[in-house]
């Protein structure tokens, strides 16, 4: 690789399959992995007669991605068929949307690393429908078209993405977004989302700026394979760049797929061949015009941002910055979580209960902290009692985990399982008292306050603790230790 | 009985006089006896016709109640899907093609108790205007078996003319409803874009086509509409009845349009043949005779109707028949090297030449560099012709034309010169692009016997002021009462 100074420069296309209860055009239900061609009808198939109705919930899921991406929304938009001939594309053209559509110009915020955000530009977001599936077997090639038809959010970006780091960013921000919103899965495994960015070098020469060709990287379905094309696509250009000096031209973008075995991307067109879709407005669908009733109905169906909430949850509850990231990684935790603060717990304990305790048995279970079997309100109770001395920290994440069998309130599972602190500062100080007595060398240690001090102090503390069987309230203990011992 | 109406024998069937089962024997003798001379179909459905008769019968007889169209044989034009038999459009392509469904039109037909008899030749893919391009068989006109049908439902056309049904269904994407009618001497109405459903009707121009019936009487075309007429969900385009409410068309039918005012457009008359000219003058004359006031009109954009129209429907043509590809359905090139091949081989071997000069103009048109040149010029026309026919209608009830500018020429005249073909549509084609309804009814006879059509055009949504207007012409006059005369002497 050459040492030149350089600049990336990254934007993305990303394709979402929305979770509606039906397809794009019909009423075909949408699952995965069900037998080929078992999920099709006249219309998907793009029989002959056959007519497509718009899904209205497709329609109001992309108006609210629109929204949460801070788009203008088009009051009126249209259909348009774009054109091209490919055995999964029943007929053999794809419903899409050309010249209006429905939301365009928005920006979506992007966290980056100690809190810091960065702005990345949307040129637009627009509706069309999946294809089928070509499977090759042998000298045939089967077609399953579950997955014909089916409603696809398409988000196209500004360049404006500068590092790796950044589109991987954006596209994980992307998934946050769109689960929030519960207009997708958004579940990599199952394709849910599949990106394409589009990479090139702006190199600095010293004197003058060169940019080298754009290069499209087709198709990746994980964040990782996402970062990792742009990576290697940097240490790539820069070498063809040293190597021919070839630099953007009309006509000169490429296209590349990602070799996950190898980690490099491959050639796949040299030229973008100038595609001609023969796009035509979509004669069998009307236009669709969003009145202000129906907008204000779609709006009302947003929630607060995965982001914002994060910010909120630094500025207004004192968590970091990772906590808070960790909490808002996706919407059913973070309101757990909001809950139970505006239930009146101490964020801060509540954070440490939820995600030290609570988040790994719902992964172990693979399920969401309010399917473990207690409330936001009991999570509140708990973190009060370990905030007033009533439980000790450990034990209540111990109370936390029993909670999910027990289905009790964390004041009959302390009780039940002895895990009441005694914070009764009579009933201590003459525990205290007795184990002075009897250590008096230890005591006389800690009084003169030499080197020794500290490890006796803490064999006091030991005495004590193990005489009221691990009930004592250490800090109070501490506290008459101090008095007498001082 | 075969010269009765669909709604004289609907009503005769519904009074026991006739059974529906002797109604469809009477045509299916009809037909064995004279379709091997008029062609007029491309599949018969004896059987099931048959036995859906006598179930009308038994519900008749047990009292129960029954549908519009009770009992009444009828035909569809073979670009509607039917769950029975084939839906072929006429090609190669569809030879063995079975829908998995009705189109919404025929579930309206078989709701309504009629019987469907069988299903009619058309041009292949309704692309021309004598059903010569068919790709499956050949019609010939009853009047004169030397001559087209018109098109492109001249199956439909032919088979009311002949008798071999009581009423028929068509579509019409430029005339081709319409110019068959007139050909054949019966009444074709092309309702207005987004009355009757689509659903099912297996596209050419999806925003010109539409479908509407071909039947003896002007009564019988509104008979039909009551059956087939209305919004429906499959079809986004069709309109919403709250918009437009659905007439009982049949009802003030007979009564004549009062203070009606005809509007004319001299101009485009020029190329027309005098008999057929003078055939509609002396039917503008007898609506002068009931006291209408006669309005010449400048409708100056529709000379630029067959040009707009020949790309727009071309464009979408181009589009809708791309799925006959080979690949999911009908039929496949034999030995193909690779996919691509069983693109281009099956679509080679299986499409006709006209369609295929309509898919590469539409492909044309499209193509980038082109598309505000052609496609998007002819959008403006079309807009144009619009405002031609809103500010026409502010002046008048109704604008009255020939349907075509001569009689039905004869078969094999025009193969040779596809735009003399498509000239022969000047007279319908504007319509389609308006969106507006229009109708065919006889009004003559040219000297060498042949039908002589009168064309009458109303504002969007106004069948039933259509109707009552053609009516009021048929009521006083008998060329619809005229039947071929070679079937009955030959
Ligand atoms: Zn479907």
């Amino acid at each position: 690789m050459s040492d030149l100074k350089y600049k990336l420069v990254v934007g993305l296309e990303i394709h979402v399959h929305l979770c509606t209860k039906t397809k794009m055009f019909c009423g075909c239900g949408l699952e995965y992995g069900v037998t080929a061609n078992s999920r099709i009808c006249p219309v998907c198939l793009g029989m002959p007669g056959s007519l497509p109705v718009m899904n209205r919930q497709a329609y109001e899921f992309a108006v609210m991605m629109g929204l949460a991406l801070n788009c203008r929304i088009s009051r009126f938009t249209k259909w348009d068929r774009k054109n091209y001939y490919y055995p999964d594309l029943p007929k053999n053209y794809q419903i899409s949307q050309y010249d209006l559509p429905l939301a365009e110009k928005g920006y979506i915020e992007i966290p980056l690393e100690e809190g810091r955000t960065k702005k990345i530009r949307i040129i637009r977001v627009h509706l069309e429908e999946d294809a089928g599936k070509n499977i090759h077997a042998g000298a045939y090639s089967h077609v399953d078209l579950n997955r014909a038809g089916t409603g696809l959010l398409e988000i196209v970006t500004e360049p404006d993405m500068n590092s790796p780091v950044e589109v991987r960013a954006l596209a994980m921000e992307l998934q946050r977004i769109v689960r929030y919103l519960g207009v997708s899965e958004a579940d990599m495994q199952k394709g849910h989302m599949r990106f394409e960015p589009n990479v090139n070098l702006t190199i600095n020469l010293g004197d003058k700026e060169v940019k080298t060709p754009i290069v499209e990287v087709k198709n990746l379905n994980s964040f990782r394979a996402l970062e990792r094309s742009v990576e290697y696509e940097i240490g790539r250009q820069l070498d063809e760049f040293a190597e021919t000096g070839k630099v953007m031209e009309m006509g000169n973008k490429s296209t590349r797929g990602w070799d996950d075995v190898n980690q490099v991307t491959v050639l796949q067109r040299e030229k973008e061949e100038a595609h001609d879709y023969r796009y035509l407005p979509e004669p069998d669908l009307v236009p669709v015009e969003l009145d202000d009733q129906w907008l204000g109905d779609i709006k009302s169906g947003l929630c607060e941002l995965p982001l914002q909430k994060q910010m909120r949850f630094v500025s207004e509850y004192g968590l970091s910055d990772y906590d808070a990231g960790v909490l808002t990684a996706d919407r059913a935790t973070a309101d757990f979580f909001d809950e139970a603060v505006k239930a009146g717990g101490e964020p801060k304990r509540i954070c440490n209960l939820l995600t030290q305790v609570g988040l790994k048995m719902a992964n172990e279970k693979g399920c969401s902290l309010a399917d473990l079997g207690f409330s936001a309100a009991n999570v509140a109770e708990l973190a009060k009692m370990a905030e007033g001395g009533d439980v000790s920290a450990s034990a209540a994440g111990t109370i936390l985990e029993k909670m999910t069998e027990m289905k009790e309130n964390p004041q009959a599972i302390a009780e039940k399982l002895n895990l009441i602190q005694k914070s009764d500062a009579g009933e201590l100080e003459a525990v205290v008292d007795e184990i002075i007595a009897a250590n008096a060398e230890a005591s006389q240690q800690v009084r003169e306050g030499g080197k020794k001090s500290g490890k006796a102090r803490g064999f006091l503390m030991g005495q004590v603790m193990q005489k009221t069987k691990g009930q004592a309230n250490p800090k109070v203990v501490s506290e008459i230790l101090g008095k007498k011992l001082s | 009985m075969e010269h009765l109406s669909a709604a004289e024998l609907r009503d005769r069937i519904k009074a026991r006089e006739i059974s529906s089962f002797e109604a469809a024997k009477t045509v299916f003798a009809r037909i064995e006896k004279y379709e091997p001379k008029i062609g007029a179909y491309i599949s018969i459905f004896e059987e099931t016709a048959l036995a859906k008769a006598k179930e009308v019968d038994k519900k008749i007889a047990s009292g129960k109640s029954v549908g519009k169209l009770a009992g009444v044989p009828v035909a569809i034009k073979d670009n509607m899907c039917t769950i029975f038999g084939t839906t072929t459009c006429a090609s190669k392509i569809l030879e063995n093609f079975h829908a998995p469904y009705n189109a919404t039109v025929v579930q309206k037909l078989l709701d309504a108790d009629a019987v469907i008899i069988g299903k009619t030749n058309l041009d292949e893919f309704a692309m021309g205007s004598s059903t010569e391009n068919s790709g499956l068989k050949k019609t010939v006109n009853p009047w004169d078996t030397g001559r087209v049908p018109g098109g492109s439902s001249g199956g439909s056309a032919a088979a009311v003319a002949a008798r071999l049904c009581f009423g028929a269904l068509g579509s019409d994407t430029g005339g081709s409803i319409r110019q068959p009618a007139g050909f054949c001497s019966v009444v074709g109405l092309k309702p207005t874009y987004g009355r009757v459903s689509r659903y099912g009707l297996v596209a050419f121009g999806s925003s010109l086509d539409q479908i509407g019936p071909l039947t003896k009487t002007v009564a019988d075309a509104a008979l039909f509409m009551n059956v087939i007429s209305g919004k429906d969900l499959a079809d986004s385009t069709s309109v919403d009845e709250s918009i437009a409410p659905v007439a009982d068309y049949l009802e003030n039918l007979n009564q004549p349009v009062e203070n009606l005012k005809i509007g004319i457009v001299p101009h485009l008359n020029a190329g027309a043949d005098e008999q057929v000219l003078g055939a509609i003058n002396d039917s503008i004359n007898f609506y002068k005779s009931t006291g209408a006031e006669i309005i010449e009109l400048e409708m100056p954009h529709l000379d630029y109707a067959i040009a707009a129209y020949y790309v727009i429907a071309t464009a979408e043509a181009s589009s809708n028949l791309a799925r006959y590809d080979g690949v999911h359905y009908g039929y496949r090139t034999a030995r193909p090297k690779d996919y691509i091949e069983v693109y281009s081989k099956s679509r080679q071997e299986a499409f006709g030449a006209e369609v295929k000069r309509r898919i590469m103009l539409g492909t044309y048109t499209l193509s980038a560099g082109y598309y505000d040149a052609y496609y998007l010029k002819a959008l403006k026309v079309r807009n144009l012709i619009r405002g031609n026919f809103t500010k026409a209608f502010e002046k008048c009830d109704c604008v009255i034309m020939p349907v075509s500018p001569t009689t039905a020429f004869k078969i094999g005249e025009k193969m040779a010169d596809p735009l003399q073909m498509y000239l022969a549509d000047i007279y319908t084609i504007a319509v389609n692009l308006a969106g507006i309804p229009g109708i065919s009814i006889p009004c003559g006879f040219d000297s060498d016997n042949m039908p002589i059509g009168l064309q009458i055009l109303c504002p969007a949504f106004e069948e039933a002021k259509l109707l009552r207007i053609a009516r009021m012409f048929e009521s006083e006059t008998n060329w619809h009462k005229v039947y071929p005369n070679i079937i009955n002497h030959e």
